[in-house]
């Protein structure tokens, strides 16, 4: 018996090291980033050109390219994401089709982000001849969060009670006339949510866009969508290997990652605030 | 009732279009890296170990070393995060209070948030310095950097899914333990982790599958020399950095374009085996 208490104190303890490691692994990248990026944060950094070779000035265009690019992704992503979870929850049996479609979105999340970006190439900067732009990096995002945005609105959708669908259809609703006034209302809050953490992920993204519109350097910001654009993790690469003096931007490098990282928490946060704010809203 | 059907059709062509996606994907991955073969043999690719696409007389493209930077600083990423992430997923089942839980799971959502670009400058600033300090190497970027790092970028993948996995083990078959006279600790080790098998591996095939395909971190933190490896602390390529590097600057429609497609295809095949293989596991009953 003694012996057995002994195992369990220490097999116990290991697994409370093992969290402990992950919060430590945590602390120390947030320690780091924080305790070397925030020195060099200030209105002006976050509001003026690059100047000097990118070793002065501020990081604004690299801000507004990671904007402009997660709206487009938004856009093209969010409804085409919706729909297909409105399909497979409220309109697919369980056929073929449908396991299909499912394996299909789990093998899609599954696809190497360089993968999306070699695809994005070929189709939207070559074969649609958008070029390398913001259109063509946002899409070829909008593919890769697509998974993601399919997943949490289903997720969503599956929240919703199955007393309201009927209580819909009791009175007569047709299919589509129950989904849009007692299923939809309902899920968007949680569909928000988890699209906006999509999209999070997608703002954070490197590699998908690294061929498809994001520019090293670029005097101006950008005028329309068919233009190239600077982005905050492209950016962070390029000072933390490209540029050719890559210890002296170090705090630039530094403070890009806090504002990348701040930027992915903003988003997040204001997703928990929006769900909040919407759930109050739909109990009043 | 024909608006009704409209509407239906409409939901069903967007549902369908994720097929397309991903057909789409291989579709033009193949198409992209046939010509290459035009020039390479099948066999040069795949076991060749030399890849110098720029070479002035005869280039040579060979993966097998990157496959095996790969594999390599894929499979010491797993020895990390395995043990790591299944103790920890077994700490938020098993050990932790419920109070404990709703502070210790957002620890994992954030670190999941992480942009991979982030890990890799800290693969740089931070692991790089401690690592040649410790290995008396001038630089710390080599396979052992990008196993650390790959090892964080997959522990959030391995913790979720192999918390759901124990998560799930229903309720009878501890307290079943429980009554026979076994501990917490036995009935974790003997019980719940039997039953869970699959849940687990397929959360390690997830694990794995993430960071075969990551790119940015191994760029950053590798070394990217496109040698064979012959230990840990060489500085290594993966497939994804060598696609990351070369083709920015590679002219398109040449042979080396299109070996970087073919470059691309192997890692699709790759990842969508493992997915393929971690869906058979969870859905094998």
């Amino acid at each position: 018996m003694k012996k057995l208490d002994i195992y369990q104190f220490f097999g116990m303890n290991a697994l409370r090291m093992c969290m402990g490691i992950v919060v430590f692994i945590l602390c120390v990248i947030f320690y780091d980033i924080l305790s070397k990026g925030a020195g060099k944060i200030s209105w002006e950094f976050l509001t003026q050109m690059p100047r000097n070779g990118m070793t002065e000035g501020g990081i604004l265009p690299a801000i507004v390219g990671t904007c402009c690019v997660t709206l487009i992704t938004g856009i093209f992503a969010v409804p085409f994401g919706i729909g297909c979870a409105i399909y497979l929850n409220e309109y697919a049996k369980d056929s073929w089709q449908t396991r299909l479609i499912r394996m299909a979105i789990r093998n899609l999340s599954g696809v190497p982000s360089i993968v999306y970006g070699l695809f994005g190439v070929v189709l939207f900067v070559n074969m649609f001849k958008f070029g390398t732009s913001i259109l063509s990096a946002g899409l070829t995002l909008g593919l890769m969060t697509l998974p993601w945005t399919i997943t949490a609105s289903e997720e969503a959708l599956k929240t919703i009670p199955n007393g309201y669908r009927e209580g819909s259809l009791a009175l007569g609703a047709t299919k589509w006339q129950m989904i849009r006034t007692n299923v939809l209302p309902y899920a968007v809050p949680g569909m928000l949510t988890g699209t906006i953490l999509g999209l999070s992920r997608a703002a954070g993204e490197t590699a998908p866009i690294l061929f498809t519109g994001a520019a090293f350097f670029l005097p101006a910001l950008p005028a329309s969508i068919n233009d190239q654009f600077m982005a905050l993790p492209y950016h962070l690469y390029i000072m933390s290997t490209q540029h050719h003096s890559i210890v002296k931007v170090r705090s630039i490098a530094y403070a890009t990652a806090l504002v990348l990282i701040g930027l992915v928490f903003l988003m997040n946060l204001g997703a928990i605030i929006l769900r909040y704010h919407l759930r109050k809203q739909r109990r009043e | 009732m024909k608006k009704e059907k409209i509407i239906e059709g409409l939901f069903f062509i967007n549902g369908m279009a994720v097929i397309i996606v991903l057909l789409g994907i291989f579709a033009l991955l193949i198409i992209n890296a046939i010509p290459a073969f035009k020039d390479i043999t099948l066999k040069d690719f795949l076991f060749g170990y030399v890849w110098n696409p720029e070479a002035y007389t005869t280039p040579s493209f060979g993966i097998l070393s990157m496959v095996v930077s790969t594999l390599m600083v894929t499979i010491g990423a797993l020895l990390i995060a395995i043990p790591l992430g299944i103790g920890t997923a077994a700490y938020l089942t098993d050990v932790a209070s419920p109070k404990v839980r709703e502070i210790a799971k957002p620890i994992v959502e954030i670190l999941a948030s992480i942009p991979s670009v982030v890990i890799g400058f800290l693969g740089i600033v931070l692991v790089g310095p401690w690592l040649a300090k410790l290995t008396g190497q001038s630089s710390g970027l080599n396979a052992i950097n990008g196993s650390i790092l790959l090892a964080v970028m997959a522990l959030p993948t391995v913790i979720s899914l192999s918390e759901d996995a124990l998560g799930s083990v229903p309720k009878a078959y501890t307290e079943a333990s429980w009554a026979l006279g076994g501990n917490k600790w036995q009935t974790l080790l003997m019980v719940k982790i039997p039953a869970a098998h699959s849940g687990i591996l397929a959360a390690c095939m997830l694990g794995m599958g993430r960071a075969i395909g990551e790119t940015m971190t191994v760029l950053m933190a590798c070394g990217n020399a496109p040698a064979f490896p012959h230990a840990f602390t060489d500085p290594v390529r993966t497939m994804t950095a060598t696609v990351a590097i070369e083709l920015g600057e590679v002219p398109y429609n040449t042979t080396h374009f299109y070996a970087l497609f073919a470059v691309g295809l192997v890692l699709f095949v790759f990842t969508f085996c493992i997915n393929l293989i971690s869906d058979l596991v969870i859905h094998k009953k």
